[in-house]
């Protein structure tokens, strides 16, 4: 049903620290190969090793520069996947009734087999967090690895999404956001984490924590500096008769 | 956002057929006989015709029936019942009408129908938030406007035509000067959107993938925007000027169908900006619109 549930029993979801996120991709290769081989159809590849590659992802990393009003500008890597949103718009707009909230841990999946390939879900997320795969025909999207958390064949170190468990940085982390006592939200309480797109209403589940301020202009300049000036600002002789004549034009 | 030929084609199409089933639905002296059936055919044909090609751009048609279960939240759902209900409707009403017996309050049930199928198929755009171009009262009015329009003119109202080629004309005129604010008026930029405007000014350095991708195809759609202004004339002038002038000309039965053609294929132009020229957020993060 798309009908959203009114309330859930967790609130599964991630948090992504975006100050010690160093952009190794480790965890858009570790969805990929975990996805490529679980929860419903593959996630395909189109013309791999052609001259125009181009596939199905569920988590991608974008890059960002952060330009402060005075310091140097600050370069960010900016992982992003479904946020498992508690009021997902790609849920309601479902004519199939394929895409669902899920009542007891408030994970949005797709049920592929109802699944007609309208595309109206993608539009409808702001994230860019939904795909259809071209082969399967299917809407794809982050199941936030639910044939892993729950997966008691797994050791219980590996029960997390592949993307936490692979991350080399400790940059995602895992956990019920509905608990203020849970890690993650501690953790998101300690650091200020923040809502992605706040003003479209959906009550994003996975928080981003931002990065710590840096490096300043003032007070850092190296004793070197002043010998690097510019010596004339005034240009004299030919460049300066011709700077002066073209300021008269 | 990318336009789709089988959505253009859908929303022009069943437009025309279900705005005529609202003209004949209302008509106080409604045809009768061979007549009747030559216009319901034509209805028909327009709006089976808009549906079937709606269903070419999903990639599993054989499970579309699912289509019809969600109706409590879904506009499409909304929409799919709305074609069904009110093709029946005024299919049992042109039933009886090919045999002389009129029978007012079903056109006016099944006008009403083919009325709120328009509507729904607007809403389905209306709705999303994530196209602030398209996240507008005005989407509905102009579906509905056009849809009127080009029944008026299938139908052969020179009075009515006129009058509704002139509102959907300022309408649509209404819709291109306010929708090309949207967008900011939205709120909604990269700041937001990567929640990073609290310590500077946020630019987009380089893409997750050097190729191109399914949101980039469906939601950056940028060709062809630079002839957008060009375009926003050809439609105006072929939906809206071209067809009231040849209107007010002698031989209504000729200059009417051409007055019909030039409306039909300037709300197809219309239709293709409609798409084209709406940005989705999600391009944001890729520091594009």
């Amino acid at each position: 049903m798309t009908a959203l549930p009114p309330q859930t029993g967790k609130t599964l979801g991630l948090v992504i620290d975006l100050d010690t996120c160093v952009g190794c991709h480790a965890c858009v290769v570790a969805c990929k190969g975990w996805n490529d081989q679980a929860y419903g159809a593959p996630l395909s590849d189109s013309d791999a090793y052609g001259a125009d590659p181009s596939g199905t992802f569920l988590n991608r990393v974008h890059s960002y520069e952060v330009v402060p009003e005075n310091g140097p500008a600050q370069h960010v890597h900016f992982p992003k996947s479904c946020l498992h949103c508690e009021d997902p718009p790609c849920v309601p707009v479902c004519p199939t009734g394929a895409s669902y909230k899920r009542a007891e841990d408030g994970i949005v999946l797709v049920n592929e087999d109802a699944c007609i390939g309208c595309g109206l879900c993608a539009w409808a997320c702001p994230y860019g967090a939904r795909e259809m795969d071209p082969s399967a025909g299917v809407m794809k999207k982050c199941t936030l690895c639910v044939d892993r958390i729950y997966n008691e064949t797994l050791p219980e170190e590996d029960r997390e999404p592949a993307c936490v468990r692979t991350c080399p940085a400790s940059a995602r982390h895992f956990g019920d956001l509905g608990d203020p006592e849970s890690a993650v939200s501690q953790l998101v309480a300690a650091r200020g984490g923040i809502d992605l797109m706040p003003e479209q209403g959906t009550r994003p589940v996975n928080k981003y924590l931002p990065p710590r301020p840096r490096d300043s202009w003032s007070g850092e300049t190296d004793v070197l500096a002043p010998f690097l000036d510019p010596v004339a600002e005034d240009p004299s002789g030919f460049l300066g008769w011709l700077d002066r004549t073209l300021g008269k034009l | 956002m990318h336009p789709a030929r089988s959505i253009i084609l859908f929303t022009t199409l069943s437009g025309l057929g279900f705005g005529l089933l609202v003209w004949l639905g209302i008509d106080p002296t409604p045809p009768t006989g061979w007549v009747a059936f030559v216009f319901f055919a034509i209805a028909y044909a327009l709006a089976l015709g808009g549906l079937a090609a709606s269903s070419f751009h999903l990639h599993h048609r054989e499970r579309a029936l699912k289509a019809f279960s969600q109706w409590r939240t879904s506009w499409l759902s909304r929409e799919a019942w709305g074609a069904a209900a009110s093709l029946s409707v005024t299919g049992l009403y042109a039933l009886l009408l090919l045999f002389g017996i009129a029978v007012p309050p079903l056109g006016w049930l099944g006008a009403a129908l083919a009325l709120a199928t328009v509507g729904a198929t607007a809403m389905i755009y209306a709705q999303l938030k994530t196209v602030p171009r398209w996240h507008h009262w005005s989407t509905p009015a102009l579906f509905l406007a056009l849809a009127l329009t080009g029944g008026a003119l299938l139908s052969g109202r020179v009075i009515a035509a006129s009058a509704m080629l002139a509102l959907s004309g300022a309408l649509q005129l209404w819709v291109w000067w306010d929708g090309d604010k949207r967008f900011a008026r939205s709120g909604t930029t990269l700041a937001t959107a990567t929640g990073l405007g609290g310590s500077g000014t946020p630019r987009a350095l380089f893409p997750p993938h050097t190729g191109s991708n399914y949101l980039l195809d469906e939601m950056v759609y940028v060709v062809g925007r630079r002839h957008a202004r060009k375009l926003r004339v050809i439609a105006l002038l072929l939906m809206s000027l071209l067809p009231l002038g040849l209107l007010q000309l002698p031989h209504p039965h000729l200059f009417g169908l051409l007055a019909l053609v030039s409306h039909a294929t300037g709300v197809l132009v219309s239709r293709w900006l409609f798409f084209a020229e709406a940005e989705h957020v999600v391009g944001l993060y890729y520091g594009r619109r």
